[in-house]
């Protein structure tokens, strides 16, 4: 794990970095679990809440949704269901994404706290951990983690010698993207075909099992001990931007040092690109970039100097999602690429609603051909057609919207391309024909 | 359905701990279903968990198996197999005994998947989603495996190989009879 001398690295600065990971002791040694004591001995839900609200942390998974803001939708008080679930969100399978697999195998700790945390704070009894199946390591550390965390009193009844009682469990998955939007989480926790649910009502007001249910990501939830031991202001500080605090960013494709790193959110893709990353490898020009796993809008080398925040990246015409980018180069064809990234959306559409279980398999089909020296000219057309007819408020939920994003980008920067694939009746580039 | 009993191998099918033919759920495999649906608040929300715990002892769950399932939670097949197939990691045939998962996901296409699925279709002729005529490997396509700085990567079993090149898999595969 690297970080710049003199930043701070709250989430990943004792992290080993060899596949080590954080044991209950050590994690009490860094200060592990302080945050939990001093909010059970000294602070109301509402206060927690309060202080989370003031941090402005927005959710990691994706969406970028204000922390505080979702956990405020809980009913509270004595008239509110005595049953309410908080779940961690670990089903991270986004492609072009593994900053959450380096928080769950590096400190499980940190999520294991701030996830009592976050169900104090709306008063949850019962906690699930929802972890993807192929992070076989994590699965197994966390359990480990658990056992610990309930011998040491931190779960079960009277934690830490107070009233609150939380039980916390650990749940594998058995595969499928859709999972982890969080209303399909809860189809698949309670059992069902991990199909999204319509919104209203919202997980808040009747989520798992019919009951107030917060789901947040692996990463905001890890962020949580650190808010309640540093503040609010200490939080939004982190921040070289809008939004507060770090962001655990990565960069795959052809770059010399592929890897993550936790910086100051709003870090440029430049320095991302250039310093983190290394820059690309010998023999390979910056063609395109993902900002933030597959779902997002392609930016390019005119956008270096953007900053990786919610609002700059929306400025820029894509989404930071995940934060973590994948880097096109000059040797990698965007039409086969766009189809790699079709083809996985087209698998994984949970089939529930009609234009996404039919729209974007006839997208991939499309690609394909073009990608094989079969497309036409009114191909494009068609193309563009679908990224308005799967685009947002025509689909049940966002996996087809977010589908469109790489295409309707592609389309937009890179339509020569698509254009000598169909002029020249093959695809110019040698490589990644299947 | 009819299918997975045409694809039975008797020398997979038999269930460690079951009765023969595999038509009844094994005292073990009642007491971890038992357990999961302590945890939830009726009995077919534990469907997922017993499909996870017959597959981890049977290798794949059979019809007769789906079956078994399905009495012991009080719902029918059909409920049952909607859920089985939905997922990708539930599996309605027989596998070899190591299934073979290759990322083919974004980061792992521009880094050579498709070498790589190239020259294990070479050594063990088979595509994905088949099994070598020696039960040894079941080879299936995996949407990221969520280690796109060490891409390409595979997983065999519960073990994760990553920067994979494709002279590299003789070595790996012969970890695996």
């Amino acid at each position: 794990m690297n970080s710049q001398a003199g930043m701070e690295t709250p989430l990943t600065q004792y992290i080993k970095g060899n596949g080590a990971s954080l044991g209950l002791k050590e994690y009490e040694a860094i200060g592990g679990y302080t945050a939990l004591k001093k909010v059970l001995q000294s602070m109301t839900p509402a206060e927690l809440q309060q202080l989370v609200m003031d941090s402005k942390l927005k959710g990691r998974g994706g969406a970028g949704f204000s922390t505080g803001t979702k956990w405020s939708l809980v009913p509270m008080g004595p008239e509110a269901p005595k049953r309410k679930y908080l779940i961690a969100n670990a089903d991270e399978m986004e492609p072009g994404t593994f900053k959450d697999r380096l928080l769950l195998e590096g400190n499980p700790h940190q999520l294991i706290e701030g996830m009592i945390l976050a169900a104090y704070a709306i008063q949850a009894d019962i906690s699930y951990i929802f972890l993807r199946w192929a992070y076989r390591s994590a699965a197994v550390l966390l359990k480990k983690c658990l056992e610990e965390a309930y011998a040491a009193g931190y779960l079960g009844q009277h934690i830490a010698g107070s009233d609150y009682k939380l039980e916390l469990y650990l749940h594998t998955g058995v595969g499928r993207y859709i999972c982890g939007e969080e209303t399909a989480l809860l189809n698949a926790l309670e059992g069902k075909r991990a199909t999204p649910r319509a919104k209203p009502p919202f997980p808040q007001i009747s989520g798992l099992f019919g009951k107030p249910t917060i789901v947040n990501n692996v990463e905001t939830l890890s962020c949580i001990p650190h808010i309640v031991n540093n503040g609010a202001t200490w939080f939004r500080n982190l921040s070289s931007s809008e939004d507060s605090g770090t962001k655990i960013y990565g960069v795959s494709g052809k770059v010399r040092n592929p890897g993550a790193w936790e910086l100051p959110m709003g870090t440029t893709i430049r320095e991302l690109l250039e310093e983190h990353a290394g820059g690309m490898l010998p023999g390979y020009q910056l063609k395109g970039i993902l900002p933030g796993g597959a779902s997002t809008d392609f930016l390019t080398g005119d956008h270096l100097d953007i900053k990786m925040d919610f609002a700059a990246v929306a400025a820029a015409g894509s989404r930071l999602g995940t934060g973590t980018m994948i880097v096109m180069d000059d040797k990698t064809c965007p039409v086969g690429m766009v189809h790699n990234l079709q083809h996985f959306f087209a698998q994984e559409s949970c089939g529930w609603c009609t234009p996404c279980r039919e729209g974007i398999p006839w997208v991939e089909k499309i690609l394909w051909s073009i990608e094989q020296g079969a497309g036409r000219k009114e191909d494009l057309e068609l193309l563009d057609m679908h990224t308005k007819f799967l685009g947002p408020g025509n689909t049940f939920c966002a996996l087809a919207p977010g589908a469109m994003e790489p295409l309707q980008s592609a389309l937009k920067y890179f339509r020569p391309e698509f254009e000598k694939h169909i002029e020249q009746k093959k695809c110019p580039y040698a490589n990644h024909t299947h | 359905m009819s299918q997975n009993k045409a694809d039975t191998n008797a020398s997979i099918q038999q269930p460690s701990s079951a009765k023969p033919g595999g038509t009844e759920l094994s005292v073990a495999e009642r007491a971890l279903i038992d357990h999961e649906i302590s945890l939830v608040p009726y009995r077919k929300a534990a469907v997922i968990e017993a499909l996870k715990i017959v597959q981890q002892n049977r290798r794949w769950v059979s019809d007769e198996s789906l079956d078994a399932i399905a009495r012991y939670l009080d719902m029918n097949a059909a409920e049952v197999d909607s859920v089985a197939t939905f997922y990708n990691l539930i599996f309605r045939r027989p596998v070899g005994r190591h299934v073979m998962l290759l990322c083919d996901s974004v980061s792992c296409y521009i880094m050579g998947c498709t070498e790589l699925y190239r020259s294990l279709q070479q050594r063990l002729g088979i595509e994905f989603g088949h099994t070598t005529s020696d039960n040894r490997f079941t080879l299936l396509p995996n949407c990221c495996l969520g280690c796109c700085d060490h891409a390409p990567a595979l997983m065999i079993d519960d073990d994760l190989y990553r920067d994979v090149k494709p002279m590299e898999l003789e070595g790996i595969l012969k970890h695996y009879e």
